[in-house]
């Protein structure tokens, strides 16, 4: 059993800014990271393997940079990586992007059979959480987003279950294998590599893949297989503060009326928990 | 899983990655372990290196890409009171042409890890952020390895080589160095001012690669023993202020105070206007000097660099000590492993190389001068008071006498320190540096 995880190099978006001018990301001098998401997704998939027995590969497609979130997949357990990077491959959209990793866990798939592919909910740069199911759709994969526990797989029965979210409520899901996971945070953060760990991530020779190794179709690859166009990008206008109840007019009537939001907001709430818990049963 | 190692070093600094460049040179198995995210992201220097000490462990400095931020033409020092100051400068087209790259800037943080690569690409294997937290001793005391803070984190090695720096909770916990006491180190802010290249060239009437070095003394660290640089960087300037540790503690001044004080004197304020802070960092100096170095090895271990003390106060001298420490390390472990013989008195053949050269000789001249600097507070509050006020007097065109105004300035010099003072700070100062 072979399970793929897709990572990605993000800016360290804590210092990223957006130029008021260009409208775009000024990236000069930001450090890069692994997207968070994807290490979580690599803890996990090292553990599936720990119990069930397989490997973990990591791919990442990005610039040669990348390797460095590769080496650090690899030494939280992963057993090999490959970049995935070509001057015909850069400028993907999500569209591209997808088609592009899809192609490699298919060339890895012929090697050893691929049954999972683990992918972050989302990439804190672009945010679309749409190269996951990207991926599922182009490989028929059942897709499971939102994953928030892996509950356990069947290797008899070829099944795995996992617990995913959904607004105000989870849900569990036995499915058939293949499957392609996106994760959330919640499914437990990355160990601490082990110094052995690290010292073999550092001497790992990586694979690296270009778009002649995929076999992949030039129209569907890179700036040409890409038909987003970037409109703007801004930044959002600072949130304004919440409500103010003023005291000067007696405290009693400041704490009423902080109730009385208070509960009605609570109430909305629950009334759409209950009503969505009814849904999920009635299905 | 037990890793094994011919050398373990602790540090990527430039004394831990010089010792490697030279042991992976000559095929020896070595390993350098860093806390940092990677080598220099701990590190803030005020930035000068000195391209001698490089080219010794890397003759190819330029062609590998080293980060020059600037190429240094010239040197000034500046001797302030509160509102005004002495300068001095010395430019030298020399420096522009046949010494190029004799001293230069750097970002550290670029310039360690840059340096760390090279090593790397000679072969030794670089760990980044892991700590080594202890060493592996046998039971007659000789170092056998090193303890980092992860799991399975032991490595073997047949030596060690402590290039920690200065601030070295190993060297306390060891005891290979005596645990630093407060008036043994100095406390440095600095400030990274973003400007456009051309503001700085045309500020310091410089060309596109060149730049200035500006060494301060005097009221800016408000009577502490401290110093203050400026140096010029690609686009950014750097602007730092220290002083002792001790000193610190004493007088309660806040460290940041006084840099921001700093910066609106006027003669800083109109070098950094408009720019823009870009970095903030703050650091310790190893300021003991001579008498402060420990021993520099014992049975399978050494120590090199700030660990080991080596900084040149009067010449804000460290990286180079460092480099040039390291590689006499290096060189020194070659021969022992080739001996198969790591005893302290194999490895002694370090302190000797070190006692020979440059290091520890300048290291031994000027070994009256931290001591100096830390009794004399005329230095920081008096003199340069003094200073000012017979500047004043005599650039001052007011149909006065000059004989009468130097009357005046000898009462103000009689009021503030006093002559027989002013003659034995001069003579304890000499002294100090002869
Ligand atoms: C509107 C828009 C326009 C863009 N235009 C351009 C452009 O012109 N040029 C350009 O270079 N980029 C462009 N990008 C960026 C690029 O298309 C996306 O970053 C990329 O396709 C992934 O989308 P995402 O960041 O939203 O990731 P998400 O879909 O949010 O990522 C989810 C998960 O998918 C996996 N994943 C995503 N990307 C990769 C990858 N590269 N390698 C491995 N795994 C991955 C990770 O597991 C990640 O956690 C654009 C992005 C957007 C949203
Ligand atoms: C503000 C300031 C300005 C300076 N300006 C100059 C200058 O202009 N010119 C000059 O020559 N010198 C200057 N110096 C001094 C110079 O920075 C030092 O002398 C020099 O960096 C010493 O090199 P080193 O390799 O010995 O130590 P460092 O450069 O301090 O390197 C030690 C390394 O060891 C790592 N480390 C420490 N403990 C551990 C551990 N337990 N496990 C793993 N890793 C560890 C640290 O993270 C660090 O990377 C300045 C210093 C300061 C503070």
């Amino acid at each position: 059993m072979q399970i793929v995880c897709c990572v990605k190099q993000v800016p360290d978006t804590t210092q990223v800014k957006i130029d008021p001018a260009t409208n775009t990301l000024v990236r000069a001098g930001v450090e890069s990271i692994c997207n968070p998401y994807d290490l979580v997704a690599v803890e996990a998939a090292v553990k599936i393997t720990e119990k069930y027995g397989g490997s973990v590969s990591v791919i990442t497609m990005g610039i040669p940079s990348a390797e460095v979130q590769l080496r650090e997949c690899l030494s939280l357990g992963a057993h090999q990586a490959i970049l995935v990077s070509d001057r015909a491959l850069a400028g993907a959209d999500t569209l591209a992007t997808s088609y592009t990793l899809a192609s490699a866990i298919q060339k890895l798939n012929e090697i050893d059979p691929v049954q999972i592919v683990m992918c972050g909910k989302q990439a804190i740069d672009g945010d679309t959480a749409q190269t996951g199911p990207g991926i599922a759709t182009r490989l028929g994969f059942t897709q499971l987003t939102y994953v928030s526990q892996i509950i356990g797989l069947d290797i008899q029965k070829q099944t795995i279950t996992v617990r995913r979210e959904i607004e105000n409520a989870s849900q569990i899901i036995e499915a058939k294998l293949p499957v392609m996971l996106t994760v959330e945070l919640e499914l437990g953060a990355a160990r601490y590599a082990t110094l052995p760990g690290l010292i073999k991530a550092i001497k790992h020779e990586i694979k690296v893949w270009g778009a002649k190794e995929l076999s992949c179709t030039a129209e569907k690859c890179g700036l040409k297989g890409s038909p987003t166009s970037v409109k703007t990008i801004f930044a959002p206008p600072p949130r304004k503060g919440g409500p103010v109840y003023d005291t000067t007019e007696g405290m009693d009537q400041a704490v009423n009326s902080l109730l009385d939001t208070l509960f009605q907001k609570e109430a909305a709430i629950m009334s759409e928990i209950l009503s969505n818990d009814s849904k999920v049963k009635n299905a | 899983m037990n890793e094994s190692y011919d050398v373990v070093i602790v540090g990527a600094g430039p004394a831990g990655i010089s010792a490697a460049c030279i042991l992976a040179d000559a095929g020896i198995k070595t390993m350098v372990i860093e806390r940092g995210e990677y080598a220099g992201s701990k590190n803030t220097s005020g930035g000068v290196l000195y391209g001698y000490n490089l080219a010794q462990i890397l003759p190819d400095f330029v062609a590998r890409g080293c980060p020059i931020e600037r190429n240094i033409v010239e040197s000034r020092i500046w001797y302030l009171s509160k509102e005004a100051g002495l300068s001095i400068g010395y430019r030298d087209s020399i420096f522009a042409n046949e010494r190029k790259n004799n001293v230069f800037t750097v970002g550290r943080a670029k310039f360690d890890r840059w340096f760390a690569e090279q090593a790397k690409k000679k072969g030794a294997l670089i760990v980044a952020s892991t700590v080594v937290v202890d060493l592996l001793k046998d039971a007659s005391g000789k170092v056998t390895g090193v303890v980092t803070n992860r799991q399975d984190g032991e490595v073997q090695a047949k030596v060690v080589l402590l290039a920690d720096g200065v601030n070295s909770p190993l060297a306390a916990k060891t005891g290979f160095r005596p645990e630093l006491k407060p008036e043994h180190v100095a406390l440095a802010v600095k400030e990274t001012i973003e400007l456009p290249s051309e503001v700085i060239e045309q500020r310091f009437g410089v060309s596109a690669a060149d730049g200035v070095t500006t060494e301060v003394l005097g009221e800016v660290t408000g009577g502490m023993d401290g110093v203050s640089i400026i140096y010029t960087n690609k686009n950014s300037i750097s602007i730092s202020v220290g002083a002792n540790l001790a000193q610190f503690a004493k007088t309660k001044m806040k460290p940041y105070e006084m840099l921001e004080a700093y910066k609106l004197h006027p003669m800083v304020a109109p070098l950094i206007a408009g720019g823009k802070p870009i970095e903030y960092t703050a650091h310790w100096l190893a300021e003991g000097g001579f008498y402060t170095i420990p021993q520099l090895a014992g049975n399978g271990y050494l120590i090199a660099g700030d660990s080991a003390m080596l900084f040149n106060a009067l010449h804000r001298e460290g990286s180079n000590l460092a480099m040039a420490s390291g590689k006499m390390a290096a060189e020194a472990i070659i021969a022992a492993l080739k001996k198969n013989d790591v005893s302290k008195q194999s490895l002694s053949s370090y302190s000797k190389a070190m006692s020979e050269s440059f290091v520890l000789k300048d290291m031994n001249k000027y070994r009256g001068f931290p001591g100096f600097l830390y009794n004399t507070h005329q230095l920081f509050d008096e003199l340069p008071h003094v200073a000012q006020f017979a500047a004043r007097e005599m650039l001052t065109v007011d149909g006065v006498t000059k004989k009468h105004k130097q009357k005046l300035i000898m009462d103000e010099v009689k009021k503030k320190i006093g002559l027989l003072n002013l003659a034995k700070i001069a003579w304890r100062g000499w002294r100090s540096v002869k």
